[in-house]
């Protein structure tokens, strides 16, 4: 199949961007992210600059993998990762545009590529268990319920993408956030500093620039792992009965 | 009391306000329309008229009537100086958007806002105004006598273009609404598999029950004047 690709083209962080127009021949088999691979061996058999985009597992797992495609994070296919859409989704003569995601917190690094440590650096706040555990126990030593370990456990799916900032109107981190928050506070062993994380993690956000949530929804639409914005309700939760109850 | 600041400054507290106000301001509709559905009786007004001496005159609905401005003014301002952030946090447009990726309404709160701060400036500068300024009509019941509201009301809903600009604003109000009711729930943390439908289905008949009974008033005097 023949394709038109509108690709957003921009130097570096400080450089003006702008779209340009390419021309692919792809294969209805590929990846998205193998059309791309193809249009940059062309270019760079014609001696010009690759475009330069993020991917790493192309498993759909590991989260590297962005793209605004047609307006959408990970585009058009519910619940999928750029790497795991297909070009037989696409038919011959399809115009298809190819952003980078847009949020303040997520600078642009160079075409397709954005910096996206802002969530690294809120999971460094608070988002991990720190009491000391022990040694491994038996998978079943602690009991929990069937219904909260699956809540949990679709909390954990979040793959940490941006998708969720990529999305939103406002540039807002909540989605992301209030995963990370959910699937530890829902179990037992994240239960204990519950408290303090939710108030840590959500101070890195405001302070890494991420916008505010008006539950527009965009975030669980474009989810490649369609998280919930019931976790955004349980986030916004857990920070006021944490910041009403507090001491300090 | 440095708690009180950074709960309130955070980006979940701005939102508390906005919810808390929000909902609040709904439950001033709900009265407020109480209230003005008298214009509907069919007395000659005096029943409007005497209610509209006992809330100018109360000092109790006083203080609580200056409690609502302070309120629909944090509620209008915050509101505008959170979606001025929110606008610089996304920092630049797609070229392409992506259509149903939420609701019209709730994307465009702060310009539904604005329109109905404009529509509220109308409204009070035609009736709360006048009432103010002591220049209306005098009407007598029983030997009491009163501002005639209820005359001033007849008179400016007579004109088709306040009419007008009242259905815009009610129209901008019931979309504001729409989100804004259900919404506040969810930024409050209330969500609940067996509760929130309901809370959405009260959500959509308030948003556009409330509007609408509202929107009878001027459409009704209009009529019976025209």
């Amino acid at each position: 199949m023949k394709l038109k690709l509108q690709v957003w083209r921009q130097k570096n962080k400080n450089a003006k961007g702008s779209l340009k127009l390419y021309n692919v021949e792809a294969d209805e088999h590929m990846s998205f992210l193998e059309m791309l691979d193809v249009l940059n061996e062309q270019l760079i058999s014609d001696k010009s600059d690759p475009i330069a985009f993020d991917h790493d597992c192309r498993e759909g797992i590991c989260g590297s993998c962005s793209l605004v495609i047609d307006g959408r994070p990970h585009g058009p296919q519910q619940g999928t990762t750029t790497c795991q859409l297909h070009m037989r989704h696409y038919k011959d003569g399809d115009t298809i545009t190819i952003e980078p995601y847009r949020a303040k917190a997520f600078p642009i690094v160079k075409d397709l590529v954005t910096q996206r440590t802002a969530y690294d650096k809120i999971i460094q706040a608070g988002g991990y268990v720190s009491v000391n555990t022990g040694q491994a126990v038996d998978g079943n030593a602690i009991p929990i319920e069937g219904g909260i370990a699956a809540k949990a456990f679709d909390a954990a799916t979040c793959i940490g993408c941006g998708a969720c900032a990529a999305a939103c109107p406002n540039g807002s981190a909540m989605l992301f956030t209030s995963a990370k928050i959910a699937h530890l506070s829902l179990l037992p062993q994240g239960q204990i500093e519950h408290k303090s994380r939710v108030r840590k993690m959500v101070a890195q956000m405001d302070k890494e620039g991420f916008g505010m949530c008006s539950n527009v929804g965009a975030c669980e639409v474009d989810c490649p792992k369609e998280i919930s914005t019931d976790n955004i309700a349980r986030l916004n939760r857990e920070y006021l009965s944490a910041s009403l109850g507090a001491e300090d | 009391m440095r708690w009180i600041i950074n709960l309130l400054t955070s980006s979940i507290g701005l939102k508390l306000v906005m919810s808390l106000t929000g909902l609040f301001l709904c439950t001033f509709l709900l009265a407020h329309l109480a209230g003005n559905l008298q214009l509907l009786y069919n007395d000659g007004g005096e029943a409007f008229n005497l209610y509209a001496k006992f809330m100018t005159g109360n000092p109790l609905i006083k203080f609580i009537s200056y409690g609502l401005y302070t309120l629909i003014l944090l509620h209008a301002v915050q509101g505008l100086v959170l979606a001025s952030i929110n606008k610089k946090s996304k920092g630049s447009k797609y070229a392409v958007s992506a259509k149903g990726n939420g609701s019209w309404a709730s994307k465009n709160m702060a310009l539904l806002g604005t329109l109905i701060l404009f529509f509220l400036l109308i409204h009070m500068g035609d009736f709360w105004w006048a009432m103010k300024r002591n220049n209306l009509e005098y009407v007598t019941y029983d030997g009491v006598e009163v501002k005639n509201l209820y005359k001033k009301v007849q008179i400016s809903f007579k004109e088709w273009y306040i009419v007008l600009a009242y259905m815009v604003g009610l129209f901008a109000l019931a979309l504001h609404l729409l989100h804004g009711f259900s919404s506040a729930f969810q930024t409050l943390g209330l969500r609940h598999k067996k509760y929130t439908p309901i809370i959405k289905g009260i959500g959509y008949i308030f948003s556009i029950l409330i509007p609408i009974a509202f929107a009878i008033i001027p459409i009704a005097i209009f009529f019976s004047q025209n």
